[in-house]
């Protein structure tokens, strides 16, 4: 079997033989924080061929919370008798002062949960206190979700219920390619939200705007023969869609979790960082589980959104600027003193940046040595 | 946030199952796999399991994980590890 750098180095080697047929320069958008991490930490960006750039978008759901969604989470985890569970990523990321690491620092409970699940059999094991799981994700982590609603009601268990602040990929998807001044020549689909909605939740965007799509798995080889198809659909002015990540991903997706979504959730228009409001991106508890929308049990009332003095998130987050293209980046904005959600997320683009900062320098070789 | 991991089912019990991560147990809802059964190759998120792998494609990535693995510990002993600012 090939070693990890050899086939690295045989990936790249075709990337740049596709690169060379290419009429003009293009710029890719991937929009997966665990692709951003993952080119960044092996190095991708600054070992594409000249010409090809990648941009990373709106792919880290931490990020695009909005502050809004954080303070009404810090809230609710500061009245009493409440437990908010959620996922640790969450933890640091601030709303417009407030972060749930500090409300747990000041004595709120706050629970970090690995599944869902948990957060349901919590409010089963102490009935006396109310429990409200924090839905923060795309597809992938949206069915989590639903699953513990619907188990919850299964159970009977009253004392349950959601703070939904879910996202969707392909509305985002669109409205980025409504920005003219990113002029994308195609996406890098994320690998794992499509194993749930199936390769065939892009057909419409490769139909209506002309867009090639390739949806690529997380490994670097794996991102690069993604990229192989992608700068080879855009040397030949071919709008397509391929799954370049067929291990995992198949056309029409996990049935049952889709199910589950559809059964909890229908699509809303809702409000991202950086995007705005976007039509059918978010998702909101259908008429029936109403009862378990924890913005309607606690009354919470939704919060005006105000960006941090300075901070380029929406720019970034959108591809219209690169983290190095902010006056706060690196300054008087870091991973331990993070002013924006970009920095502060483990798979925030500006967090990518800092760490591996060397990774986004173009090199005048892009040849890798071959570890014998 | 979207990261899934490959795993080997090892137990079945109704909707639930106990997957195995490279020698870590983790218990894992099998509601969106229903038919996975013990032996399975899977893809795991979020404490369920979203996808069955071919167990070759799975075996292959564990191989280029721990060869990844073993350049990246090759590198840090060499001083080629994470920095810490720009």
């Amino acid at each position: 079997m090939r070693s990890y750098s050899q086939a690295l180095s045989d990936g790249l080697q075709r990337l740049r033989e596709a690169a060379a047929g290419l009429p003009r320069p293009v710029i890719f958008m991937e929009v997966c924080g665990t692709h951003t991490m993952s080119a960044g930490r092996c190095g991708l960006p600054g070992l594409l061929p000249a010409g090809v750039t990648l941009r990373s978008g709106p792919g880290c759901p931490v990020c695009v919370t909005t502050q809004g969604e954080i303070d009404l989470l810090c809230r609710l985890a500061a009245l009493p008798g409440v437990v908010l569970c959620t996922y640790g990523d969450m933890l640091r990321v601030p709303g417009h002062g407030d972060s749930l690491e500090r409300a747990r620092s000041r004595g709120c409970a706050v629970r970090i949960i690995y599944s869902a699940l948990e957060a349901v059999q919590l409010a089963e094991r102490e009935p006396q206190r109310q429990v409200v799981l924090a839905g923060v994700g795309f597809e992938t982590t949206a069915p989590a979700t639903a699953a513990a609603l619907l188990q919850a009601e299964r159970h009977g268990i009253p004392n349950f219920s959601v703070l939904v602040c879910h996202r969707r990929i392909v509305p985002a998807m669109t409205a980025l390619l409504r920005t003219e001044e990113l002029a994308l020549a195609g996406f890098l689909c994320p690998g794992h939200v499509s194993v749930v909605i199936g390769a065939e939740a892009y057909r419409p965007l490769v139909a209506a705007h002309g867009v090639p799509c390739v949806i690529g798995g997380f490994e670097a080889v794996q991102m690069i023969r993604a990229l192989v198809r992608l700068v080879e659909l855009a040397r030949d002015g071919e709008a397509a869609l391929v799954n370049a990540y067929p291990e995992a991903v198949t056309a029409q997706g996990n049935p049952a979790a889709q199910a589950a979504l559809a059964e909890v959730f229908s699509p809303v228009t809702t409000r991202w960082r950086g995007l705005g409001w976007i039509p059918d991106s978010g998702l909101a508890l259908r008429p029936r589980f109403a009862a378990r929308d924890a913005r309607r049990r606690f009354d919470l009332e939704e919060i005006d959104e105000r960006e941090p003095p300075g901070c380029a998130c929406g720019e970034v987050l959108t591809g219209r600027s690169t983290p190095r293209d902010c006056a706060l980046f690196g300054g008087a904005c870091t991973p331990l003193h993070p002013v924006g959600p970009c920095m502060v997320s483990s798979e925030g683009t500006c967090q990518a940046w800092f760490r591996y900062r060397d990774a986004f320098v173009p090199r005048a070789s892009c040849n890798v040595e071959v570890v014998p | 946030m979207c990261l899934a991991v490959p795993g080997r089912i090892v137990a079945c019990d109704a909707d639930q199952a106990m997957a195995d991560l490279h020698g870590n147990r983790v218990p894992v809802s099998i509601l969106f796999a229903p038919d996975v059964t013990v032996g399975d190759w899977v893809l795991i998120h979020a404490g369920f399991v979203i996808q069955r792998l071919e167990a070759e494609a799975a075996r292959r990535s564990w191989a280029l994980l721990a060869d990844l693995v073993e350049n990246e510990a090759r590198g840090t002993a060499t001083g080629g590890a994470e920095g810490s600012g720009p």
